[in-house]
């Protein structure tokens, strides 16, 4: 998928569980990413991140850490 | 094949109540029956037919016709049995000589006025006036030569005061002359494609006006003139059926006694002679019909009166629009071809079934396991969704799998999983009956799920209040006898502000239902959520300029639902299909957990499902991240129950959805789809992108009725069945498992689920895995059974039995489950989830500054396939896109104009109409139609949880336009080329 695309995704992702209590936000947002993406959606994730991640999210970057 | 043994199905003659049993005692029997039941209903159940024509049980009893009268002992005189209630004790008898005679008496009056051509009538046989006759021995009618409204020469002529313009325009559209013969003639209306009205025949019993404004809730009909004068007329003076406010859902044409309302297809094709109850393949509404057969020809669905989810209604769709199943352009053989470019070849079904075998294996081994997939359909049933996910899981070894659910209700699925534990409505749709207070949010039910709606507005003239959110005054703010007490008209895409808004509204005016809280709900998550609610920047003033939607109103919606009695929520697809469609699903679980209206009749969630099967595709895994039932595919208990079942080890990880099977395709590493019963060219957002993902796959296979639009992109052709042509189950929106049953053989030789069967066993052949054996839907029905905890009840055996049953239907609930989360939620403790508003980024701007919304309309079907394929065209010929008179002012566009509209995704044209039922600054389309292609406009947002498309905000500009983009020229010259079909070789 396009980079956009993915970027755009994972925000979103990240953008919900933000606004949630608690603060394990990073957690919530890498479970959600194992429970729903595919893996070689995770992988381009992943690779994205490695490659510097623009545009993404802090929390979203967190989380990819974590899947 | 064996018909199914219809329970009573005798026309009680007046409605059932409920209540304390009265006893009483007709010809001599003895009956108790609820008080206020009529006598005529209590001789029926005692057995005993009284003669009637004004009443049926359908409608509340008139008391026009006498035919009905009966003697009661102590009382005075004949009353009409049909609006006599019975008392305790009362001794009544329906035959006596003077009875007789008074009967006699009406009948001589009817028949004066009645063309005495039985013998010819399509009605023969059929028709409650001629069984009357004989019912009370009429032999000689004394009156043969009075005024009548019937032309014996055969010539049209015209008649008098209104009815004279409206048999003038008739006339004249009929093209027969009149002459001056009988004044108050009337000639036959055949306006309506279906049925035909012939004004001559009736005897203006009312049971069609009646059956219109209590069954249906349209008030179309009325009986215009006085007196001997009077006949039924659809709308005003000049109006026939098809131009008057009908909606053709034939109501008033099962009502009707007599031949004057009357299916074409009857005076086509005879009446019928066995019938056979089966479920409609259109709308979630799930409506149980009897087709009724002549030999294995289908000569009329009639809705069902013991169907539990219609009750004895239906729409157009369902009860008419079925043509399409023998329509000409169905493709009846298999057919393949090695590339796009290449007219399709048909060939054996061997040939076909190994070609596709030998492509998708040959896939998988160029390029992984993972690089092919399945969508299941949820028009199909149940037995063969679960089929297709299991070739996915079982044969492809991936998880691979998705449904057409993805853009509608996945939200849903999630929404309302996260908050109670499962992913499904809370109500039966009998639950409306006892609501005092209805949201309606983000759909249409008059067009989208019209049974539903005619349910709801008939509960709302008993007095019930409605709220409706929604960008356009759909037909619910306002129609005959109806009327919300708010409409709040919110911009698109602020569905979770306005949901915030009115949460803010029910926990700072202390509206909430506590004690429900603390007993059902999490009390931690409560308390943050009351708190973030409760932040001033949600309050309805605060949000006002956002969402569009006046404060005070909001804030009145809030108190009315919060305070108003029994309130349910009933949604659709314009909560769904947004970015924010799970956050909103979340929202509303929370206000109906704030206020206690959950797990008892008359409250509740509702979500309207779109399409007949789109739960039950659900329910059977069809999801790359579930089991059936539900259950991740990462669980190792859940795979260890199929990995017994099927014998071969199951992935762990989630799998592809549609839109990543796309981009995965564009990308190079998804290569192959079998794609049963679904359009997803048409129905699914960003039409080039669809179209660059399948024209990037090596082997797409469509099993379909049609050449569809994705069907340009096949390699291999599998010709589907029709629902008439196989046995299964749908499960519509309340959870009801219904049978659909098989009236006649597969035009193309196969059920879908044996097609399916056939494709996984030439591929197992050619693995050396062991084949497939089901012989008959029954079977993979058990297999759902025992290995799906909530259908772990159901088998055909109860279906039979019971009609339908409601999942969950287990050892705790041997006959289903109408109401969920009784005692509890699923989940344990209803969870309170935070719903911040985050705008989408589709937002209007300088060069886009219109929001385009999507939508459908009533005689059309989703993309179209089935309905523009039946006479249904009559209504809806075309996509148009409402414009409000402002911007089309602005823009220069007159009504009926070509423009040109236009997003950052594509660009299509379609004719304009100019209405004030959107904003400014809003417009709105349908996407029936395959010409139009308003999916080329929407865009690649979706739903954060679970990438359901934004269908429902699109920022667009409308321009004039002269013409076809040429988008949409090449793509029609294109999918011409792409059906070229070359005969099989004899
Ligand atoms: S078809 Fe339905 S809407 Fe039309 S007149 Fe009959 S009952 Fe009314
Ligand atoms: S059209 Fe049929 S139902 Fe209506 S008044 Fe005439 S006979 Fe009765
Ligand atoms: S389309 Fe829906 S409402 Fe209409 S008959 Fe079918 S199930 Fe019923
Ligand atoms: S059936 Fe009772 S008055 Fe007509």
């Amino acid at each position: 998928m396009s980079p956009e695309k993915m970027v755009h995704m994972a925000n979103q992702i990240a953008t919900f569980f933000k606004t949630q209590p608690g603060d394990n936000a990073p957690e919530r947002v890498a479970g959600h990413l194992r429970d729903f993406w595919e893996p070689r959606m995770r992988d381009q994730l992943r690779r994205y991140v490695d490659e510097g991640g623009t545009g993404l999210d802090q929390i979203a970057i967190e989380a990819v850490k974590r899947i | 094949m064996k018909d199914f043994i219809l329970p009573d199905d005798r026309d009680m003659g007046t409605p059932a109540r409920s209540g304390a049993l009265v006893t009483l005692t007709v010809d001599g029997i003895e009956v108790s029956v609820p008080e206020g039941t009529s006598i005529m209903r209590a001789a029926a159940e005692a057995g005993i037919k009284v003669p009637k024509l004004c009443a049926t049980d359908s409608i509340e009893a008139f008391g026009s016709c006498r035919l009905c009268v009966v003697q009661i002992e102590g009382r005075r005189g004949t009353p009409a049995s049909c609006t006599t209630p019975v008392a305790a004790g009362m001794v009544v008898h329906t035959q006596s000589d003077h009875v007789r005679k008074v009967r006699k008496g009406v009948m001589e009056l009817y028949i004066s006025d009645h063309p005495l051509d039985c013998l010819t009538c399509s009605a023969n046989g059929d028709c409650e006036l001629q069984d009357m006759a004989g019912a009370v021995g009429l032999r000689d009618v004394r009156y043969q030569s009075g005024r009548n409204h019937y032309d014996a020469s055969g010539h049209g002529v015209l008649a008098q005061g209104d009815a004279r313009a409206r048999a003038a325009s008739t006339t004249a559209r009929s093209g027969v002359a009149g002459d001056l013969g009988n004044p108050l003639f009337i000639p036959k209306d055949n306006s309506n494609p279906y049925f035909t009205y012939d004004p001559s025949k009736c005897i203006v019993c009312s049971r069609c006006v009646r059956a219109c404004e209590e069954v249906q809730g349209t008030f179309a009909l009325t009986i215009e003139g006085r007196g001997f004068d009077s006949r039924v007329s659809a709308g005003m003076a000049g109006d026939d059926f098809l131009t008057s406010d009908c909606v053709s859902c034939g109501a008033c044409v099962q009502a009707c006694p007599t031949a004057t309302l009357q299916e074409k297809s009857i005076a086509e094709l005879g009446t019928p002679t066995r019938s056979v109850i089966t479920t409609c393949a259109y709308c979630g509404v799930g409506c149980q019909f009897k087709a009724e057969m002549n030999g294995d020809r289908l000569v009329r669905m009639v809705p069902w009166k013991h169907g539990k989810a219609n009750r004895g209604h239906s729409c157009v769709k369902g009860r008419f629009a079925y043509g399409y199943a023998t329509h000409k352009d169905r493709i009846l053989n298999p057919m393949i071809r090695d590339s796009i470019d290449e007219p399709w070849r048909e060939v054996s079904w061997d040939q076909a079934l190994s070609f596709a075998a030998d492509k998708m294996l040959g896939l998988q081994q160029k390029y992984g396991q993972k690089s092919i997939g399945v969508i299941t359909s949820s028009r199909c049933t149940n037995e063969e969704t679960y089929l297709v996910q299991k070739l996915a899981r079982a044969v492809f070894m991936n998880n691979n799998t998705d449904t057409c659910a993805r853009v509608c209700h996945s939200p849903t699925g999630y929404g309302l999983g996260q908050a109670f534990g499962t992913s499904a409505g809370t109500q039966d749709f009998d639950s409306v009956e006892h609501t005092d207070v209805a949201i309606i949010i983000g759909a249409n039910p008059t067009d989208g799920h019209p049974v539903f709606a005619s349910r709801l507005k008939k509960r709302l003239r008993q007095g019930a209040k409605l709220i409706v959110i929604d960008p356009r005054r759909i037909d619910m703010v306002k129609s005959a006898h109806i009327e919300a007490a708010h409409h709040l008209p919110l911009k698109p895409g602020t569905n979770v502000a306005v949901v915030t808004s009115l949460a803010h509204v029910i926990v700072t005016e202390g509206l909430m239902d506590e004690a429900f809280i603390r007993e059902r709900c999490d009390w931690d998550e409560f308390q943050h959520y009351a708190e973030f609610v409760s932040d001033p920047r949600h309050s309805p003033e605060a949000t006002e300029l956002m969402t569009g939607v006046p404060a005070a109103e909001l804030r009145a919606a809030a108190r009315l639902y919060a305070t108003g009695g029994n309130a349910a929520i009933y949604y659709g697809l314009g909560v769904t299909e947004h970015s924010q469609g799970s956050t909103t699903v979340m929202g509303i679980a929370n206000l109906s957990m704030l206020t206690g209206n959950i797990g008892r009749p008359g409250v509740g969630v509702n979500p309207l499902r779109g399409q007949n099967n789109v739960q039950g595709s659900c329910d059977m895994g069809s999801f790359p991240h579930e089991l059936p039932g539900y259950r991740h595919v990462k669980l190792p208990e859940v795979r260890a129950v199929f990995e017994a079942a099927w014998g071969v080890p199951i992935d762990p990880e989630p799998g592809l959805r549609i839109p990543n099977m796309l981009d995965a395709a564009v990308d190079g590493t998804f290569k192959g789809l079998y794609c049963q019963g679904e359009d997803i060219l048409q129905s699914d957002p960003d039409t080039h992108h669809v179209a660059a993902g399948l024209a990037a796959m090596e082997c797409v296979i469509v099993h379909d009725l049609f050449l569809n639009e994705t069907a340009n992109y096949a390699h291999v052709f599998l010709p589907g069945s029709s629902f008439l042509e196989k046995d299964g189950t749908f499960t519509n929106a309340e959870r009801r498992i219904n049978r659909v049953r098989k009236v006649m053989a597969p035009l193309n030789g196969y059920g879908d689920w044996e097609i399916t069967q056939l494709l996984a066993n030439a591929m197992l052949k050619e693995m050396g895995g062991a084949t497939w054996t089901y012989t008959h839907p029954s079977q993979i029905m058990d297999e759902i059974a025992a290995t799906t905890p909530s259908f772990a009840g159901v088998d055909y055996a109860l279906l039979e039995e019971k009609g339908s049953v409601q999942w969950p239907c287990n050892e705790d609930h041997p006959e289903g489950t109408p109401l969920m989360h009784v005692d509890g939620f699923v989940r344990g403790k209803g969870r309170f989830i935070v719903t911040e508003y985050v705008a989408t980024d589709e937002r209007s701007g300088p060069r886009f500054p219109l929001l385009l919304t999507t939508g459908r309309i009533l005689s059309q079907y989703n993309v179209g396939a089935q309905t523009r394929r039946t006479e249904n065209t009559a209504w809806h010929a075309e996509d148009l896109l409402e414009i409000h008179p402002h911007d089309a002012e602005n823009r220069g566009v007159n009504e009926g104009d070509w423009v040109k509209l236009a997003s950052r995704a594509g660009e299509t044209t379609l004719r304009a109409t100019i209405t004030d039922r959107v904003s400014p600054g809003v417009v709105y389309t349908t996407f029936h139609h395959p010409d139009t292609q308003a999916n080329v406009i929407t865009t690649d947002f979706s739903d954060w949880a679970t990438n359901c498309p934004e269908y429902k905000v699109t920022a667009v500009q409308v321009s004039p336009s002269n013409g076809p983009t040429d988008w949409q020229e090449s793509y029609a010259a294109q999918a011409e080329q792409s059906r070229r079909i070359l005969p099989a070789a004899e």
